[in-house]
């Protein structure tokens, strides 16, 4: 179990484990904000912690809520650690990782859903199995999430419902998830009775 | 009806590979084209072994493109329950058996950027089918095969005049061994590996590959169980509420049949799940030989797989 508690959901809803060391060649870390804490528990649990470090690349950004634990990542001594300024500007550095990995590569990611699910949407773009990609969740429970109308990606949602950045439309959050988009689903919350929308409520933080 | 759907078809053609293996080829009785299956699949042969009934699963290796027919190979097993050497001595051109539809557990995950195969033996079979499906699709695949001789190695010829540069072949008479762990460390990210042959090499690749950082479900393998021999032994079925004595040369399955209790089977290797039955009351050891129960299902004694596993002990009563 994640030290994250999410209330009870429906299937769809991603789950989240809890780091471990496995064996193999690389160890590739994607982490952002809290994540970097996933990180170190984990190492700390390694039989072979200088031998894991030698073998392993962190890729690292701040998460939304602005944590930055790049320094603490860095003094790990891993073989190669490097910080994205955002998730964006992370993800081309992971594809070009990818590109020349090898079977035999670990996977760790750890952090907010939005860093997750989309790594995981990378890693699982090359056949490698999303079930053996280890995700532990840390932070921000801030979410990625599709509107169903437009198909826009709104990032960070913390309401419910919120207002879609792309059409306008107010759209209530699901805990239906697409891995192959990595986002939760926004669905019009007032297409029966238009005007009424419910006041809005802080759900993700 | 257990087992699925049966197909009727004749024998067209029965080729001699080797001194070890026959290739049988059925088309359907009225000349229609088989159903389609995919790579990996294998039908159940019946059998009828001088009135006793033998059901034994085997890959389909021909081009699961060609409708035109099915073709399976047989190894002869000397030391076996008899169906293999029924294949070899009594199926000739022109009979007409009953198989089962086709049925996959060993599929290509085709979302794979490639797909890395290891055969051994006979283990070849699900592999040339796999192999021309791959070939239509365009898909990157790497074979490895070994074989106890070159005069044993099926199919080598074709496999290597087609894909000189994707099949590598082995000879355990020549002291060749498959340099796995190299292998295993220079496939690209996103590659799915596929093992198929002896019971020793299968447990040597799965747990190479997982020392070396293999995911779990990148990992495929297909074995089929033959039932095995042992001490016969009595059972008693709550469902129908009779008793049976299973005998040396015959599984808890085929005993239920011969009783006329149709009880589910799909694969009749240990390897579907398709026959799992609860155990009521257990006085004994249940011998489990399938794999398709949890080690720990083994150990709790709560299930059987009467394709496969026996019993020894007092008495033993099962839901069927
Ligand atoms: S029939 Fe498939 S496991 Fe028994």
């Amino acid at each position: 179990m994640s030290k994250t508690a999410f209330p009870p959901a429906i299937k769809s809803r991603p789950v989240y484990g809890v780091l471990e060391p496995r064996p193999g060649a690389v160890h590739l870390v994607v982490a952002d904000g809290e994540g970097a804490g996933a990180v170190t528990d984990m190492l700390a649990k390694a039989a072979d912690r200088a031998g894991m470090l030698a073998a392993m690349h962190i890729i690292y950004t701040p998460g939304p809520n602005g944590t930055d634990q790049t320094a603490m990542l860095a003094a790990l001594g891993a073989k190669q650690c490097y910080r994205a300024p955002t998730i964006p500007t992370l993800l081309p550095r992971l594809t070009r990782v990818l590109s020349d990995a090898h079977m035999g590569t670990q996977f760790y990611l750890a952090g907010t859903e939005g860093l997750i699910g989309q790594a995981e949407r990378d890693i699982m773009a090359t056949g490698f199995p999303h079930h053996d990609i280890q995700k532990e969740h840390r932070g921000s429970t801030v979410r990625r999430v599709q509107c169903v109308h437009c198909k826009g990606i709104t990032e960070n949602v913390a309401t419910d419902p919120f207002v879609c950045s792309h059409c306008g439309l107010s759209l209530f959050v699901r805990d239906h998830y697409s891995r192959r988009i990595a986002a939760f689903q926004g669905v019009n919350i007032d297409a029966e009775d238009p005007g009424q929308v419910p006041p809005p409520v802080v759900r993700f933080t | 009806m257990s087992g699925g759907a049966k197909l009727k078809v004749r024998v067209a053609e029965v080729v001699n590979v080797n001194d070890m293996i026959k290739r049988f080829r059925f088309v359907s009785l009225d000349g229609s084209p088989m159903p389609a299956f995919s790579g990996g699949a294998h039908t159940v042969v019946e059998m009828d072994d001088d009135g006793v009934r033998r059901l034994n699963p085997y890959s389909l290796m021909s081009d699961p493109e060609d409708r035109s027919a099915y073709e399976i190979s047989v190894r002869r097993d000397d030391a076996g329950r008899g169906g293999s050497l029924f294949m070899h001595r009594h199926v000739t051109p022109g009979l007409q058996m009953e198989i089962s539809y086709p049925v996959n557990l060993f599929p290509l995950d085709t979302r794979a950027r490639k797909h890395l195969m290891i055969a051994g033996g006979i283990g070849i079979t699900p592999f040339l089918a796999q192999i021309a499906q791959l070939t239509h699709f365009g898909g990157r695949f790497e074979l490895h095969y070994a074989a106890r001789s070159q005069a044993l190695g099926a199919y080598m010829d074709r496999l290597t005049a087609a894909h000189p540069a994707q099949v590598h072949c082995y000879f355990d008479d020549q002291g060749q061994v498959i340099d796995l762990a190299r292998v295993l460390s220079m496939q690209p990210i996103g590659t799915h590996l596929y093992v198929c042959g002896p019971k020793g090499m299968i447990a040597w690749v799965l747990s190479t590959a997982t020392s070396l950082g293999w995911p779990e479900k990148a990992l495929h393998h297909e074995e089929f169980l033959a039932p095995g021999t042992g001490m016969p032994f009595q059972v008693d079925l709550a469902a129908t509420g009779k008793t049976i004595t299973v005998g040396t040369n015959q599984s808890l399955l085929e005993a239920m049949e011969a009783a006329g209790v149709d009880a589910p089977y799909l694969c009749r290797g240990g390897a579907c799940g398709q026959c799992e039955t609860n155990v009521i009351a257990c006085d004994g050891a249940i011998l489990h030989r399938d794999h398709w129960l949890t080690a720990d299902e083994h150990a709790a004694g709560r299930k059987i797989m009467p394709c496969v596993s026996r019993f020894e002990g007092k008495s033993l009563t099962i839901d069927r």
